[in-house]
């Protein structure tokens, strides 16, 4: 299929009376990786939330590979974030009471793959991104970077068109931070998912294709001149 | 290329005094003098201009018709010359603060120059910054696909330049931040 992957139009969101998005526009192609920058309380998670379909826009327009997200029905539209969508957030995603193996292989549970194959896809996952050795531990007995390199592969491991991270990087130091990034954008280039990053740290965002700056609620694209 | 060798001969940035003084004379045509005891207020912190540097830019200025003398006072000297920019002058200055500052060290205080001198001249310093911003995220970006495809020496050669620029980065987005208590102090 040609044509954008995920576009959003002119969106604008409230909350009560603080206006979190005031003219947001973004397109994001086929396997591009685009950081989402921007200081905080900008807009940046909320225009994430709408582009993931989680958050509706007062106004606006968002579509997924051609499909407005507001016209589809809530199950409709959670079936295709299961189908093709991942998330990777700053911290708190995992399943406390699973181990890391456990939880890779639960968005293939979900879509009712038997356990043994899941759990094979979802070893060769977390080997992929370094952490074979945490397979049988819980969320809770893992370091920062661990656990996150695990929420990648959870967030890969259904083959996703989109990865939308949140601040995946923002809690761990320069050097765990640049390894989940290595991983999770080496990753994404491998199997032709798109990735839409949010950050504030420009050697996060460095990892990107392109950067697009929220500022108050509207987007600015800033495509220098090559 | 922003890369270690660059940046550990610490070039001494050429400061673009040419321009400086154009976007000076933008606003109102001015003295010689004037225009030196402006330059040093603002932009010269602790290294005043020499007259000799001073007469050499104007003159530089004036052959390549970018200013032109507008009135000269009775007496003697260089001094008794009034300034006026003129439209190829106003072209220069503006295409030369629209134009990003390849990322390199040492470059605040020809950024510095140029947000004030967007301030004075009524041009956009937030557009400024904005492209500047771009220009040092593409760099980091290229460094970045180095750093990946490179053994260890490349990553730490591109990791020191990446930080740098980094800091750089930081310098833009507070001076952003500040541009409105900036223009308070800039402007008459
Ligand atoms: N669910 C909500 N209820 C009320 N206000 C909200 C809600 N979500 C966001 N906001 C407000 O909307 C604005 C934008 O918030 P958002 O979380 O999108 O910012 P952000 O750019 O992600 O900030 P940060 O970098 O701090 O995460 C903020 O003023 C925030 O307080
Ligand atoms: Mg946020």
């Amino acid at each position: 299929m040609t044509g954008p992957l995920l576009v959003a139009e002119d969106l604008h969101r409230s909350f009560g009376p603080t206006r979190a998005l005031a003219g947001a526009s973004l397109r994001v192609d086929r396997g591009e990786v685009v950081a989402v920058m921007g200081s905080s309380g900008s807009g940046k998670s909320t225009l994430l939330h709408c582009l993931a379909g989680i958050v509706r826009p007062d106004s606006g327009r968002v579509r997924f590979a051609g499909r407005d997200l507001g016209a589809l029905t809530d199950s409709e539209r959670s079936a295709l974030r299961r189908a093709a969508f991942g998330f990777v957030f700053q911290f708190g995603q995992l399943v406390p009471e699973l181990t890391c193996l456990e939880n890779v292989a639960l968005p293939l549970r979900l879509d009712r793959l038997g356990r043994r194959e899941a759990e094979r896809r979802a070893a060769e996952w977390l080997d992929r991104l370094e952490v074979a050795e945490v397979a049988g531990k819980r969320p809770g007995e893992v370091s920062g970077g661990q656990g996150q390199r695990v929420a990648v592969a959870r967030a890969l491991v259904t083959r996703p068109q989109v990865v939308f991270a949140d601040e995946p990087t923002g809690a761990l130091d320069s050097l765990n931070g640049e390894r989940v990034m290595r991983l999770l954008t080496g990753a994404a280039r491998e199997t032709g998912a798109a990735v839409v990053l949010v950050t504030h740290e420009a050697r996060v965002a460095a990892y990107s294709d392109r950067e697009v700056v929220v500022r108050d609620g509207r987007t600015r694209d800033l495509e220098p001149a090559a | 290329m922003y890369t270690f060798g660059v940046y550990a001969m610490c070039i001494v940035p050429g400061m673009s005094i040419g321009q400086t003084f154009l976007g000076l004379l933008e606003a109102t045509p001015r003295h010689g003098y004037d225009i030196k005891r402006l330059y040093d207020e603002r932009f010269g912190h602790a290294r005043p201009l020499a007259y000799g540097q001073v007469y050499a830019t104007l003159s530089r200025l004036l052959r390549s018709g970018l200013v032109e003398v507008e009135a000269v006072e009775p007496g003697e000297g260089p001094e008794r010359k009034r300034y006026a920019i003129t439209e190829a002058g106003v072209t220069d200055v503006a295409g030369w603060l629209a134009r990003a500052e390849k990322p390199e060290p040492y470059l605040q205080s020809t950024l510095y120059t140029k947000v004030v001198l967007a301030l004075l001249t009524g041009r956009s310093a937030a557009d400024l910054l904005d492209v500047q911003r771009a220009e040092h995220l593409r760099m980091m970006r290229e460094l970045t696909r180095r750093k990946r495809d490179g053994d260890l020496a490349e990553q730490l050669i591109c990791d020191h330049a990446l930080f740098h620029l980094e800091a750089d980065l930081r310098w833009l987005e507070l001076t952003a931040a500040r541009l409105d208590e900036l223009a308070k102090t800039v402007l008459p």
